[in-house]
Parts: C-alpha cells; sequence; structure tokens
C-alpha cells in the first residue's frame, strides 16, 4: 500500500485529499469501540503497522502533525496511557499540552464543560480524555468542536487499549477469526473488558469472561460473550488471556473477600497456565498487581506480551491522531 | 365574576356523568350543571364562555410534586410552580417535604401555605416529614405537622431505612388519619446506581439501581402496614415485581394504594443511552417489561392514579457528567398532555379513567375538595383541547427548570384554560 511510505517520510498529507482515496476513517470523535465497523478497525490497526517501524527508528521525530496540538485531559492518574498518547503527538510532530486534574482549575471548582470550553478555546486541536465517569466523552463531543478521543472513561470503554490488545494480538495472529480470547476478572468494572469484547466480536474472535461471579454484570451475555466462573475450566482451550487488574477497594465493598482468596481462585500463575495450551498468549492492560491477578513467573513467561502491549500503544495511537487529522486544518491540505 | 360554560363536553366520574351541558360558577362553586342554562345566566350578567369545543374537566390533582421552596428557589418556587401546575391543568398539588430546611415542623408548612395564597395559581397541599430532617433517625412531631395543615406524612427522596422506625411511625399515626406516602428504595441495593440495572447499565459502564431495591422495601413497608393497619400509598411505582406485590397486599386488605408516573409509564431504560442526563430520574426507568406491567396496573385497578413526581433541577446541574447530574424531570406541564397521547388516543384508557387517575382518585385519598364537577364543588376546572396538536417547547415551559426528557414531543390534547375557586388562572383561549 503505497501511502504508508509516505507517512514514513512525513509527505503524507501533502498527498492526501480531504474525503479522498485512501483515508476511511474519518471520525471527529473515538468514543468507544461499539459503534465502530469492523473495517475501520482494521484500518487502523493497518495504520499502526507503519507507526511502530517508525518508533524502533533511532530518529523518530516525523512532521507529519506540524502545528497541530494535542491536549490530554485527564481525571484520574495514569501513567502508560497519558504518556503513550504524549509520545505519539509528539512523534508525529505536534505539540502537547497536559491537564491533569491535581493542577488545573478544576481544583478552584470550574467544571468539566467549561474546563473542556477552555482548553478548545486554548487552541487544541485534540482533547485525549479520561475521566472517571461514563459518558463524560458524549457530554465533551457536544461541548466542542475539537477532535475527541476517549482515553477511558469510568467503567464503560477504553477504546485505544483494546485497539493496542487487538494489535499486539494481531502480530501473533494476523487472522483474530475463530481465536479463543479469555477475559479474566473484574468485568463489571473494567471498561478494557467492555472495549475489548467489542473489538474481538467484529473481528471475529470468541470471547470468553470468567470472574467471581458477583463482578459479572447483568446481561453481559447479550453482548455474545460466554461466561464461565471457573478460570481453570475457561483457559483449556484458550488461546489468550488477557488479566484485568483488580481493585483492593471492590473488596472494601463487600464484592469477594480478599486479595488471597481472589488469587487463589483466579489468579493466573504457572498451575493455570500448564492447564491452557502451549502457545497461549499472556496479556495484562496493566499496571499489574503482581502475586494477586497474576504472579511475576507468569507475567515474565515468554509467552506474555505485555511489555510489547505497551510498545504498541504508542504505535496505534500514532495512527489513529493520524487518521483522525486526515482531513487537515479547515479542510486545508498542510505541507 | 360568575361564569357559563356553555355546552363543554363534561366528564365528570364521580356523577358518571359524560356529556354536552352547561356549567354555571358563582362565588367560586359550581353552582349549577344541567342543559341550556346559558339563558339564564346571560340574564344574571354571567359572562358566556362558549366550551363547545372543549371538554371541561375537574381540575387535575397532582399527589406528588417538589416546589424546592424554601431553600433552592433557583429550581423553583412556589409561584414558578404552581404557575407550572395551571398550565398543565392542575389545580391542586400535593408539596413533598424535602426542602431546605425540610418540612418537619409546623412553621415549614405555614411559610408553605402562606406562598401558596400568594401566588394565587394552583391549590397546594403540604406533607409533613416521617423523621426530623427526612434523616430516618427519630420521628417527627407528626400532631405539629397535622394541626398546620398536612395533609400526608413523608419523606419522599429517601425512604425510612430503620424497619423498627418505619414500624413506629405506622403505629403512631393512628392518631392522625393520614397517609404514609412512600419511596420504596432499599439504600444499599440501590447505592451509587445511576440508572436500571441491567443489559444497558452494563453497555453504558453506569452503575446499576436494580429493580430489588424497590421490591425489597415495597414487600417490607407492605408488611409493615399489614400488621400494623396504617394506610400507606406508594409512591412511583417502576417494576413489575412491585406491582404484584401492591396487587397481591390489596387482595390480603392491607390498606394500600400506589402511583405511577407518566415517564415511568412511557420512557424505558433504553431512553437513556446516549447519557441523557434528563432521563435520570429515581426510580429509574426501567424496561418494556416493567413498563407494560405497570400499564396493565392502571388497567385493572392494582394502580390507583397518576402522580408526576416533579422534580425540576437547574441547567447547570443537570448539563454535567451522568454520574453528576441530580435525578428528577419535570412533568406538570407534560403529563395530561403525554398521557392522552399515549394512552386516550391509543384507545387504551377510556377518558374517565383518566379523569379519574388524574384528579378523583388522587383528591379522594387524601379526602381533599376536588375531583368532581358536582354542584356545590369548588369550580376548580380544566379546559382541554382534546386534539390539539402542539409541541413541547423549552422556552414555553412556566416552570423555572426545563429538565425534562420530553422536549420536542409533539403531542395531541392540551390543557387550554384552568380554573381554581372559580378564577381563571391560566387561559390560552
Amino acid at each position: 500500500m503505497v501511502y504508508w511510505d509516505y507517512l514514513a517520510t512525513g509527505k503524507i498529507i501533502a498527498h492526501v485529499k480531504k474525503g479522498g482515496d485512501y483515508l476511511h476513517f474519518s471520525r471527529r470523535c473515538l468514543l468507544g469501540l461499539e459503534d465502530l465497523t469492523a473495517e475501520e478497525i482494521e484500518e487502523i490497526l493497518t495504520t499502526a503497522v507503519p507507526c511502530k517501524e517508525i518508533i524502533q527508528r533511532e530518529v523518530k521525530k516525523l512532521p507529519t502533525l506540524r502545528g497541530w496540538t494535542v491536549a490530554t485531559l485527564f481525571y484520574e492518574p495514569s501513567t502508560r496511557t497519558r504518556n503513550s498518547f504524549e509520545l505519539a503527538a509528539k512523534w508525529l510532530g505536534a505539540d502537547t499540552v497536559n491537564v491533569t486534574i491535581a493542577t488545573s482549575s478544576v481544583q478552584k471548582g470550574e467544571n468539566f464543560i467549561d474546563t473542556a470550553k477552555t482548553i478548545e478555546a486554548l487552541g487544541a486541536d485534540f482533547i485525549i480524555l479520561r475521566h472517571a465517569m461514563a459518558g463524560a466523552p458524549w457530554l465533551l463531543a457536544q461541548t466542542v468542536d475539537c477532535r475527541i478521543i476517549n482515553a477511558g472513561d469510568g467503567p464503560h470503554e477504553h477504546p485505544t487499549q483494546a485497539l493496542l490488545d487487538l494489535f499486539t494480538l494481531k502480530e501473533k495472529h494476523p487472522s483474530l477469526a475463530g481465536l479463543k480470547v479469555v477475559i479474566v476478572g473484574d468485568i463489571m468494572h473494567s471498561r478494557v473488558a467492555k472495549s475489548n469484547i467489542y473489538g474481538l466480536l467484529k473481528l471475529g474472535a470468541t470471547v470468553r469472561v470468567t470472574g467471581p461471579p458477583s463482578l459479572i454484570p447483568p446481561g453481559i451475555e447479550k453482548l455474545g460473550v460466554q461466561v464461565v466462573n471457573d478460570l481453570r475450566e475457561a483457559v483449556r482451550d484458550a488461546n489468550v488471556i488477557n488479566v484485568l487488574r483488580i481493585q483492593l477497594e471492590r473488596q472494601k465493598k463487600g464484592l469477594f473477600p480478599s486479595l488471597r482468596e481472589y488469587a487463589r481462585l483466579y489468579g493466573v500463575n504457572k498451575e493455570v497456565l500448564s492447564i491452557a495450551p502451549q502457545d497461549v498468549v499472556i496479556m495484562h492492560p496493566g499496571p499489574t498487581n503482581l502475586g494477586v491477578e497474576i504472579t511475576e513467573e507468569a507475567a515474565s513467561d515468554p509467552r506474555s506480551v505485555i511489555t510489547t502491549q505497551v510498545t504498541n500503544g504508542v504505535a496505534v495511537r500514532m495512527a489513529l491522531l493520524y487518521l483522525m487529522s486526515g482531513g487537515g486544518k479547515s479542510g486545508e491540505l498542510l505541507s | 365574576m360568575n361564569y357559563c360554560l356553555k355546552n363543554g363536553r363534561l366528564i365528570d366520574p364521580a356523577a358518571g356523568r359524560d356529556c354536552s351541558v352547561d356549567l354555571l360558577v358563582a362565588d367560586g362553586k359550581i353552582s349549577r350543571v344541567g342543559p341550556s342554562l346559558a339563558g339564564d345566566a346571560t340574564a344574571a350578567g354571567y359572562e358566556i364562555i362558549d366550551a363547545s369545543p372543549y371538554l371541561v374537566l375537574p381540575g387535575l390533582v397532582d399527589l406528588h410534586v417538589h416546589l424546592r421552596e424554601p431553600g433552592e428557589e433557583e429550581k423553583e418556587t412556589i409561584a414558578s410552580g404552581t404557575r407550572a401546575a395551571v398550565r398543565g391543568g392542575f389545580t391542586s398539588v400535593v408539596a413533598m417535604p424535602n426542602t431546605k430546611p425540610p418540612a418537619d415542623n409546623g412553621s415549614v408548612l405555614t411559610y408553605v401555605r402562606a406562598k401558596a395564597a400568594e401566588a394565587k395559581a394552583a391549590r397546594v397541599y403540604p406533607v409533613g416529614n416521617i423523621t426530623k430532617g427526612g434523616k430516618g433517625q427519630e420521628l417527627a412531631e407528626l400532631g405539629d405537622l397535622v394541626a398546620n395543615g398536612a395533609v400526608a406524612f413523608s419523606d419522599d427522596g429517601r425512604p425510612v431505612m430503620n424497619a423498627e422506625l418505619a414500624r413506629n411511625a405506622f403505629k403512631y399515626g393512628q392518631l392522625f388519619a393520614k397517609p404514609f406516602l412512600l419511596h420504596c428504595e432499599d439504600e444499599n441495593l440501590s447505592a451509587g446506581g445511576q440508572m436500571h440495572e441491567g443489559f444497558t447499565s452494563t453497555r453504558l459502564g453506569l452503575k446499576g439501581y436494580p429493580s430489588l431495591a424497590e421490591e425489597v422495601m415495597v414487600a417490607r413497608d407492605l408488611l409493615l402496614a399489614e400488621e400494623t393497619g396504617a394506610r400507606i400509598h406508594i409512591q412511583h411505582l417502576s417494576s413489575k415485581r412491585s406491582v404484584e406485590l401492591v396487587r397481591e397486599a390489596k387482595k390480603r386488605g392491607v390498606k394500600v394504594t400506589a402511583e405511577a408516573t407518566p415517564h415511568h409509564l412511557i420512557l424505558t431504560d433504553g431512553d437513556v443511552a446516549g447519557y441523557h442526563t434528563a432521563t435520570k430520574v429515581n426510580p429509574p426507568l426501567r424496561t418494556k417489561k416493567d413498563r407494560e406491567a405497570l400499564r396493565e396496573g392502571l388497567l385493572n385497578g392494582t394502580i390507583d392514579l397518576i402522580a408526576t413526581d416533579h422534580a425540576p433541577h437547574t441547567r447547570e446541574e443537570k448539563n454535567q457528567e451522568f454520574g453528576k447530574a441530580p435525578f428528577g424531570m419535570t412533568g406538570l406541564e407534560t403529563a395530561l398532555g403525554l398521557i392522552l397521547t399515549e394512552f386516550y388516543h391509543t384507545g387504551l384508557l377510556s377518558l374517565a379513567k383518566i379523569v379519574d387517575l388524574l384528579s378523583l382518585s388522587p383528591a379522594r385519598l387524601l379526602g381533599i375538595p376536588g375531583g368532581t364537577l358536582a354542584e356545590g364543588s369548588p369550580a376548580d376546572l380544566v379546559l382541554v383541547a382534546l386534539d390539539r396538536e402542539w409541541e413541547v417547547k423549552e422556552e414555553e415551559f412556566l416552570s423555572k427548570s426545563t429538565n425534562s426528557p420530553f422536549v420536542g414531543w409533539k403531542l395531541k390534547g392540551k390543557a387550554v384554560a384552568t380554573m381554581v375557586g372559580g378564577e381563571w388562572v391560566y387561559k390560552e383561549i
């Protein structure tokens, strides 16, 4: 595909017409994977391939998004997602602004809508939003005209995490059709689980979720996934085990008795891996609670792709920023 | 001024009447009802109003309204809330006590009644708290509340979580012959809940508020009422199982009545998709199955009346993250249009039944005047253009708040003139 060479040399933008032949992903907002088509997902993942090649170079910087401003607005602490977006933007040549709740005027009582309008007024072309409340990106989309990427909204969706998971899986299995993926843990509060479910099903994989029954949300099977209570039964024929982070605060709310018992029933360890097929892929969105949902031994197993996921996160986010800026500012092409 | 409403179609289920006749209003009362009264009335100097294009109904009575005054006048005042009421055809509203300060003592009730008298729109019947501050810890002075005009007791917005305290309230309440209006919610089961717990809450990533949170409390309150003999009224039923519990209790002879709101009768949890905060309400909008059970309950008499749970909130409060927005929606100005559109024009309910649900039944439940057009009763009535098509528009609300999920809806049937005590308090004809 000829146009990826252009991307790699930084000249692509000059060659792409708005609504032209090459770029089809033309959404202003990436709010979730629920409303993306399989074709759109594939296009993002394909675009991420040359992006990964770029970030493996010694000199990574491209001029592609020169003159663009990407603002990250994070209402929750985050290390990898925020830095991943920032690096993706910088390596594409954009300027970045980071707004975090601890230092912003949100502390002075400014509400979400005002904060968002202010960031747009400061000149942001993209707002990357992380928020503790489901639906906050939808409110943002109604409030501002700039491009928006959901970097996680409460227990709802985390589309870029799922995209990087899909990308990582495709490096192992070029076609996801028929692949058996087990997602383990707190499905109820996990935005990673939900975005993964949407993405995996759209690309033809089968998905099984397992976790304490008190952490399985009602009606989840209506999404098209299988619910299995027993982790060991769930992994028996799995191609992939995606392990979710468990949060201690759920224990305080009486949803499970203790981290100790959680580790015993749902912790992924050597013994669980011995039940799974030899070539099973081990994933975790991070950060890991080693010794709880996954042992150090399992996390560092040769079959684990946990650190690759982090690298791929930057590639996928570069691809998204690139695709979403495809039309150029005010429809004009940049040179 | 005395009036003759000439040749309107009177619907008065209390008298079993549905016919086109004349109605005379003199000295604030309905003085005569019958055919061909206009001639005499003209001679006596009555103002003649051609009511032939309209229905003439007893003024509507809303058993469940939040007027927000005192304390939250930015959302609604007694003046704005009662103007909204009469625009919607309501001539009497029952004011819930969760104001700031709450109506847990006689002086707040006296204030509310004085403000209502000043407003000169709908009649306001205040409710007093069951517990001090509505906090569910100690009994309020129910005797003081009754002495100052409370028509019922309620901690609306919250349940009395402590079963022992609720039981004592029901026993002590036997002194006063006033009903308890109950908001049934187990606050442990509903804690943090944003919408109905089900597939849609899973999809949207919003914490679920299960039907069970209501049903557990309905069941408990029915048992407590059965034991103590208290007269209870279950507010805003939302789930199928709750309807069944009330039906079974009625069969056993428990002194229970129940209400449903227009929004629970019309919308479902699916309407929350898109995170529309206007649909955030307590109890939450539930499934189609629940909605069908509520409709069934209206038809078979399990549900006695329709009340709006008019709950105004400011734009600032509603225009934020779904999880932060407060629960509640306005209802006074849309209820009649919605019920006529969704239930009369679809053939589900007769006009007589609708008048019963929105006027006669709530008036009887509280023993307040109204609910009928019988000679001698106060001239509280509403003229309705049954086939008038109109759109719910934000800028036309007389309520201070516009948090209605029905904005933009096209409705058929509208109150066009409302009279309270023989005075026109709303008129668009």
